[in-house]
């Protein structure tokens, strides 16, 4: 279990316990023909996390390793194979009705593109207000009054609010997906690589705002995001992800000056750097991430770890406490410091 | 421009492409010159609009629907751009090859990934059945495809992402190509895949003296493939130069600013420079210089008078009238990073 406090706090918010989750792969007919056994996605494997209130938690891997799928686990979107996620010291798994409902709100899940989430007929002021009378936020003329202050905390134009969404550029549409989510006065933001399809100019006012809205309103935000110097800018602490498994949980800033996880330190030096003198030749990661059908025994990275051997191949480490944060690998220590 | 002593073989001048009518026509690239030299990798950066995708089909001559394209475009001292579909042919694919953004999109879902690759060895080379199996594995091989001779009957669906980006490569070095065109070609990977495609991109330049032009919205990635780089802005190139003085140094308040954005060396949770508004659409560019109305030091002359690119230094050209309130907004943080 992660116990790292942060200022901010020393209860957690949400508590991740051994979440799993397994998807069974839909069987083709030449499958159930030849009677192959039934094939079992393994998308999130066993992850333990306390995430503190008011702080936000950064999620990195690579492609296909669970981060959306732990994403919508915690949004309650996917019910977990097995484990408990624990919200204000209840569990939520299997809720229904009202606290349900209750929870929703107070979680909101933010998408890549709010287009395909927006309803391209309605005005932005008609979504807002849906969203504000569904859930009974405020009633009468207060409703109006709400949607112009969150136009107003999201920073778009006055008159934005009767325009439609493709009247707007990408970095606006990503500010009405967040007016709405806070129309709700969630507690907690899951931003799902929320702003990856923004140009970088645009990025950074996305980032801002969220940066600000956060400080402001308190919200704890996990934020999950392929860009790894925006992940930096924006988390207080990180987890890396391998196979559906933190690998690596620490402060941002330690974790990224000094990754001890080899695979943290691969997917690190993979990132462009800016500085031209920086180059390489050879990949900084070789490979790439195996199937979720079939995850290695052992050590789940040991098939491409530089520093792999026998007790990798058998034995799969635990996460522990290693420096500033945990990692989970047989040799952190002598290897963190190579 | 042409610093290096490799021998020029692309040289766009004064390219011209535009949709719409005549009389109202939307310039999507605009007056766009630069060259390229045999075993160069020429990056091509700004953000999406900025017609990165458009000036590499110009020169591929696959502009569709019926835009037209003026200037010139010469290939080897050759003019594309009068050429007649059948002539252009005979040159794309085999000595152009072209690595399109979405690799899904432009596999055939029906045909296996050797087939593929065969079918493009069978247009532009005379190797027989046997031989075309055999530069197939070897070009799997040679993009990093492990196990490629059992992959050959593959599906495109049967491949990852990385790995049909991968298959993508092939397809288009299968006929020794002197010219890659890659349109984004890593922006839909991890960083680990995009790391280990543009090592393999840049090796194959240094080594078979291929010339490459990369468009990316990505600085890291220029940083880290291109020898030059131009950045484009509505259209016109506002800076083109090599990757050392435009990255390291850069001069044109666009260049600043995308540079200044990316968090680099501020405070954790600071905010971050943002360039103001959005990229404008093209039925909407000012006369004058396209990124007037963002631009921080623009003066009054700017959305009328458009600026010229000139030479600043041996190896680039900026196209700015107030370069030196640039320098003095920005401050000298991007040029001592
Ligand atoms: N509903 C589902 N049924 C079967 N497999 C699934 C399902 N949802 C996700 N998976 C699988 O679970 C794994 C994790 O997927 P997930 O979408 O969480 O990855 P991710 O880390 O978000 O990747 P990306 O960076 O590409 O967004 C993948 O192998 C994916 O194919
Ligand atoms: N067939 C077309 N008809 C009209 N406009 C087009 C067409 N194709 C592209 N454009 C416009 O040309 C501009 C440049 O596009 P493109 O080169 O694809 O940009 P990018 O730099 O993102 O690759 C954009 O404004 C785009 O909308
Ligand atoms: S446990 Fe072994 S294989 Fe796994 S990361 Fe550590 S050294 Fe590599
Ligand atoms: S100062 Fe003028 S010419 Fe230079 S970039 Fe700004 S608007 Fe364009
Ligand atoms: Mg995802
Ligand atoms: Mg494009």
């Amino acid at each position: 279990m992660t116990t790292i406090p942060t200022s901010a706090g020393t209860t957690p918010l949400l508590s991740l316990r051994a979440l799993s989750i397994q998807f069974e792969k839909r069987r083709s007919l030449s499958d159930t023909l030849a009677r192959r056994p039934q094939q079992v996605v393994s998308a999130v494997n066993g992850i333990d996390l306390d995430v503190m209130p008011g702080e936000t938690l950064g999620i990195v891997g690579e492609s296909g390793c669970g981060k959306s799928t732990l994403a919508r686990l915690i949004a309650g979107l996917h019910r977990p194979t097995s484990g408990d996620i624990v919200f204000e010291g209840e569990s939520v798994v299997g809720l229904k009705g009202a606290r349900r409902r209750a929870y929703n709100r107070r979680v909101q899940m933010m998408f890549q593109d709010p287009y395909t989430s927006l309803n391209p007929r309605m005005t932005v002021r008609d979504t807002l207000r849906e969203a504000i009378s569904v859930h009974r936020m405020r009633e009468g003329a207060a409703i109006d009054q709400r949607v112009d202050e969150l136009l107003d905390l999201v920073r778009l134009p006055e008159g934005a609010a009767e325009k439609y969404p493709h009247e707007f550029s990408g970095g606006q549409r990503q500010r009405i997906g967040i007016a709405r989510a806070l129309s709700l006065e969630p507690i907690c933001l899951v931003a799902d690589e929320l702003v990856s399809a923004l140009d970088v100019s645009v990025q950074a006012q996305v980032v801002n705002l969220l940066i600000e809205l956060q400080d402001e309103l308190g919200l704890t935000v996990l934020f999950v995001a392929h860009d790894l110097r925006l992940v930096r800018h924006v988390s207080h602490r990180v987890a890396v992800i391998y196979l559906g498994a933190i690998v690596e949980i620490g402060p941002s800033e330690a974790l990224f000056s000094r990754p001890m996880h080899p695979y943290s330190k691969g997917l690190l030096a993979a990132a462009p750097s800016l500085d031209p003198d920086a180059r390489r030749r050879a990949p900084a990661l070789s490979g790439e991430l195996p199937s979720p059908l079939a995850i290695p025994p052992g050590c789940p990275f040991h098939v491409r770890c530089p520093h792999a051997t026998e007790l990798c191949r058998r034995e799969k480490p635990a996460l522990r406490p290693v420096g500033a944060g945990m990692t989970a690998c047989h040799f952190a220590e002598t290897i963190g410091d190579a | 421009m042409a610093t290096q002593e490799k021998p020029v073989v692309l040289d766009v001048r004064h390219l011209r492409t535009e949709f719409g009518t005549r009389e109202r026509p939307l310039v999507a690239v605009d007056d766009v010159s630069f060259q390229v030299a045999a075993g160069e990798i020429l990056g091509l950066v700004g953000e999406s609009g900025s017609g990165k995708s458009i000036t590499l089909r110009s020169i591929l001559g696959i502009i569709r629907p019926r835009g037209r394209v003026a200037g010139e475009i010469l290939w080897n001292g050759q003019d594309l751009v009068p050429l007649s579909e059948a002539q252009l042919r005979r040159i794309r694919g085999r000595e152009i090859a072209m690595i399109f953004q979405e690799p899904m999109s432009s596999l055939n879902p029906l045909l296996t990934v050797g087939l593929q690759i065969s079918e493009n060895l069978v247009a532009h080379t005379d190797l027989d059945a046997r031989q075309r199996r055999a530069r197939a594995i070897e070009l799997l091989d040679l993009v990093g495809i492990p196990a490629a001779r059992n992959r050959l009957d593959d599906f495109p669906h049967e491949f990852s992402g990385g790995m049909r980006q991968r298959v993508m490569i092939a397809i288009a070095l299968a006929s020794n190509p002197k010219l890659l065109l890659a349109d984004e070609p890593t922006t839909a990977l991890d960083v680990t895949i995009q790391d280990q495609i543009l090592r393999l991109i840049q090796s194959l330049s240094r080594d078979l003296g291929m010339a490459v032009i990369l468009v990316t919205h990505d600085m890291g990635v220029v940083a880290e493939t291109c020898d030059r780089v131009a950045v484009m802005y509505g259209g016109r190139l506002c800076e083109i130069g090599s990757t050392a003085d435009v990255i390291g140094d850069a001069r044109h308040p666009y260049s600043l600013g995308l540079l200044r954005s990316i968090p680099r060396d501020v405070a954790p949770r600071t905010p971050l420079y943002s360039i103001p508004g959005a990229p404008p659409a093209l039925n909407a560019l000012p006369p004058g210089c396209a990124f007037s109305a963002r631009c921080p030091v623009a003066g009054r002359e700017c959305p009328d008078l458009r600026p010229k690119l000139e030479a600043i230094g041996t190896s680039r050209l900026v196209a700015c009238h107030h370069l030196e309130d640039a320098q003095a907004h920005f401050g000298p943080r991007e040029a001592a990073q």
